[in-house]
């Protein structure tokens, strides 16, 4: 009998985070739509260039292949760019680097904001003023003056671009948490929580971020794009990876001056830059627009009209 | 009642009524993969000038749909699929929406649930009220008509309100100010959807006493919609009772309390609590089918104690109980109408445990949110096995004291003893064994279960953090808990949104109760739920409390039902006790001036069932 109750016990458990994963039922309704679909296909796309892109690369990134600022031909189909470098290679192999980077800090800003917002929201009073005052002077800095300064006192460490970038996520991802967990710490299930005396770590755990995943969702694909916009920006202003590694962000500043003269070595990385801007946002926006309905079940539930009027849709 | 009102000619005859709805039907619009499905079906009836017909119904039964049908609208997603609405002569559902948009206001006015929400928060009374005016009559004599609508609602004597903002005024003033717009431009028909639902019972009295006397002086015929029986018991000269989109019963109001021919109705009546008696509650098994899932016979036969073979065959017809227009959608209907007056009234609650020694023993608390002084001096105790009420208007400090109790709320000072032992402000320093001991259930069983989680993990939570059991031993309990509350094994699974109104409330008493507890502090958990649920709920708690000899502090703002489940009562006022002792001696003979005001201002059905 025990064991059979233990099974059961499994089973339930086991079922209900196949049902029940929030972010993957989210991501599944996001994906579905047009919407999602194309910015899926787009990101994909790029993540899979700056992936594979080095082993594909048909002359090294490095070396003088050409004549400076050669125009495209077919043994160089992009031409070259101002030293004489294959812009095609140099594409391939600038990437990875960047999006590993803007990965590592997004995850990293997100990680710290959530923690400072949610830990505001739940505490409240004067650890919710400290803190919130303290992320203004952060907000203070315009986000890409304020990775410039650290770099400029600090010298252009790749950790230290990761740092900055993720330090000047944190704040505005604090902000956002905070407002959506005072909402869900202001439930009763929280309160039925805390009155069995359990800790603050563990009622967080369980009982208020499982009802924010798709914020922080939302969250994540929104600075992703930024810290993309932002490490590129600083390799362009020459603070970030240095020549002659392969960078786009490096590439668009190095062959701005050639640009009459062959202007893919500005444009092959700066769309590319674009394009997965372009496909996260509109990712982000399906994921924003998909979670929004995941909650809908139990918000009809409070005014069951509505299962009636919402049923149209 | 009015000699017209007792007449044939209301409901079944042929008088010239203000509101005649003919066959009305309210349909789900088809959509993707989904075929139309009825809401409202079906439904008829009239009201004659200064008449208030009364529209009851529980959650999901269609009353707002219909109340909105009245205005020629529909929600999104919705179409009227046939019927009129008859005001005055003329059927206003064929009009175009311009008709439609003229008509509202001066032959048809709406007072909506929420007159918080219904009136602009940046626009003076004064200002919004002169607009209904211009809208409607022109420039002509602002300043007089302006005086006299606000003398209508008995809002006169308000000092200064034409130039206050809608949050400076209660609830109550607020719903007036409503109710002084909707009767500006003397309309034929008003409908008001559930308009004193929030307020308190005083306030409701004079909010009700006023709707009365304006339908009397200005013809105005009325259509009240309202989930509370005794309210509309109050107001109603006719009452409809609506069940899954479809009347199951229409008549006079004396005739419909008095003797309900419907089993859905007479139910309906055995759940509301009485002032006056200690009764068993019962409340309705299973739930009313949601348009699409509704059976093929009568809609209301999985649940009747009546039924009959040939109810499955298809819906039952309106049968005539009496000449005055009584009728019910029942085969059965003349049979039921006669047992009224023949059986016993509600069964008296049987008596509870016996008293032990004071378990919970509350001396002086007094409670502050910042400088303000929420609580003031309350000296209570609550004897062992024993229910205290803890009655109070909103505001009055009852849900502070629960959390002053459950060790939410931290900023407490007085002496509290829990079985003996000292009881401090804050549950981080309180005992394992206080924590254990005393349980909460709150009020709003939507918010209290996370809706991430299933019945099992959010019953076996307190569980899992207060003792470590194997896997099986936690599932057996779990299960246990659940028998307790009412609620199936199979329920492990689900998740809350699967649930209805009052099986979240049993998972929550579940969850509270899976811990043996010996208080229970229950802070208004009944008041989101229909009254039929609330009965089942009640007659659960009172239940638990016999068989475990649980000792329960019961804060409700309902009087009524403080007779069917507590032993003794405390009053709050201001956060002050203002009264305190056994039910009885309370209620039948109370010593404070305010416990007497708000015990007269309680809606009272004076024709209860089986009273005969």
């Amino acid at each position: 009998m025990a064991s059979n109750a233990a099974l059961a016990v499994l089973q339930s458990a086991g079922r209900g985070r196949a049902r029940r994963r929030e972010w993957v039922a989210v991501l599944g309704r996001a994906v579905r739509t047009g919407r999602g679909a194309t910015g899926l296909a787009i990101v994909g796309v790029i993540v899979l260039i700056a992936a594979i892109g080095p082993a594909l690369a048909p002359y090294p990134s490095t070396s003088f292949v050409a004549a400076p600022f050669a125009n495209p031909s077919l043994k160089f189909p992009l031409g070259a760019d101002t030293l004489g470098r294959d812009v095609l290679s140099r594409t391939l192999d600038g990437g990875w680097q960047l999006l590993l980077m803007a990965a590592v800090a997004t995850v990293l800003g997100v990680a710290a904001g959530a923690i400072i917002g949610v830990a505001a929201a739940y505490f409240g009073g004067r650890w919710d003023t400290l803190m919130m005052r303290a992320v203004d002077v952060i907000l203070a800095f315009p986000q890409l003056v304020f990775a410039l300064l650290l770099v400029s006192i600090l010298g252009p460490r790749i950790w230290l671009i990761v740092l900055a970038v993720a330090i000047s996520h944190a704040p505005q991802v604090a902000r956002v948490m905070r407002a959506a967990a005072l909402d869900v710490c202001e439930r009763d299930f929280v309160r039925a929580a805390q009155i069995l005396g359990m800790p603050a770590r563990r009622v967080i755990r369980r009982e208020v971020m499982p009802n924010l995943t798709s914020v922080l969702m939302v969250e994540l694909g929104l600075r992703l794009t930024y810290s993309i916009l932002v490490i590129a920006g600083l390799s362009f202003l020459g603070f970030g990876l240095q020549p002659p590694t392969a960078s786009w962000g490096l590439m668009i500043n190095e062959n701005r001056i050639g640009l009459v003269a062959n202007p893919w070595g500005v444009l092959a990385p700066t769309l590319l830059i674009a394009a997965l801007t372009i496909g996260m946002n509109t990712l982000t926006d399906a994921i924003a627009r998909a979670s929004l309905g995941v909650g809908r079940r139990a918000d009809d539930a409070v005014l069951p009209g509505l299962v009636v009027a919402g049923a149209g849709q | 009642m009015t000699a017209d009102s007792a007449g044939p000619a209301a409901v079944s005859g042929a008088g010239p009524s203000r509101l005649s709805v003919e066959n009305l039907q309210v349909l789900r619009a088809p959509s993707r993969g989904r075929a139309s499905v009825d809401v409202v079906d079906e439904v008829s009836f009239r009201v004659l000038p200064g008449e208030v017909l009364g529209l009851v119904g529980e959650s999901g039964s269609g009353k707002t749909t219909m109340a909105l049908a009245l205005l020629g609208h529909v929600r999104r997603g919705l179409v009227i699929g046939g019927g009129k609405v008859i005001v005055d002569g003329r059927d206003i559902l064929p009009l175009s929406p311009r008709e439609l948009q003229r008509m509202r206001g001066r032959q048809v006015a709406y007072v909506p649930q929420d007159p918080s929400s219904a009136l602009n928060p940046t626009l003076k009374i004064g200002t919004q009220l002169r607009e209904v005016l211009a809208a409607y009559e022109g420039d002509g004599g602002r300043g007089e008509r302006l005086t006299e609508m606000l003398a209508e609602v008995g809002l006169s004597t308000v000092p200064g309100i034409l130039d206050s903002y809608p949050h400076q005024l209660s609830g109550g003033q607020q719903q007036r100010v409503g109710l002084a717009m909707a009767f500006a431009c003397r309309p034929q028909l008003i409908v008001l959807d559930e308009p004193t639902t929030g307020l308190d019972v005083t306030t409701q009295r004079r909010v009700l006493e006023t709707i009365r006397e304006l339908c009397r002086s200005y013809r105005v015929a009325a259509v009240y919609i309202s989930h509370d029986l005794a309210v509309v018991a109050e107001i109603a000269d006719y009452v409809a009772v609506l069940y899954a989109g479809r009347l199951a019963e229409v008549g006079p109001a004396r005739e419909v309390f008095g003797s309900p021919a419907h089993p859905y109705s007479r139910r309906l009546l055995r759940a509301v609590p009485s002032l006056d008696r200690s009764q068993v509650l019962r409340g309705l098994a299973g739930q009313p089918p949601r348009p699409g899932s509704r059976p093929p016979g009568c809609f209301f036969q999985p649940r009747c104690e009546f039924s009959l073979p040939e109810c499955e065959a298809g819906p039952p017809p309106m049968t005539e109980v009496s000449p005055s227009g009584h009728a019910a959608r029942c085969l059965r209907a003349a049979e039921i109408a006669a047992l009224a007056g023949a059986e016993d009234g509600p069964a008296a609650r049987p008596a509870g445990p016996g008293a032990t020694a004071p378990l919970l023993d509350v001396h002086d608390l007094s409670a502050t949110y910042g400088r303000k002084t929420v609580l003031a001096d309350l000296t209570f105790t609550v004897p062992g096995r024993q229910c205290v009420a803890v009655v109070g208007m909103s505001g009055s400090g009852k849900t502070t004291l629960a959390r002053c109790l459950v060790g939410l709320h931290p900023t407490w000072a007085g002496d509290v003893s829990f079985a003996g032992q000292r009881l401090t402000a804050g549950v981080r320093r309180r005992s394992r064994d206080q924590l254990r001991r005393i349980q909460y259930v709150s009020q709003n069983p939507y918010l209290a279960l996370n809706p991430r989680r299933t019945v099992g993990q959010i019953v076996e939570q307190p569980l899992a953090h207060f003792e470590k059991l194997a896997a099986g031993e936690r599932y057996e309990r779990v299960v246990a808990a659940l028998t307790a509350a009412a609620l199936r094994e199979s329920f492990v699974d689900l998740y809350p949104d699967q649930l209805s109104g009052g099986e979240r409330q049993r998972v929550a008493i579940a969850r509270a109760l899976i811990l043996e507890p010996d208080l229970l502090v229950c802070d208004e958990v009944t008041s989101a739920l229909d009254v039929s649920v609330q009965a089942a709920i009640v007659e659960l708690l009172r239940g638990l409390q016999h068989d475990r000899g649980l000792s329960m502090i019961f804060i409700t703002h309902n009087l009524p039902l403080v007779r069917s489940i507590a032993d003794h009562v405390v009053v709050m006022n201001g956060g002050r006790i203002c009264e305190r002792g056994t039910v009885s001696e309370v209620l039948e003979a109370p010593r404070d001036g305010y416990t007497a005001q708000l015990l007269a201002d309680v809606p009272k059905m004076t024709v209860a069932v089986g009273e005969g």
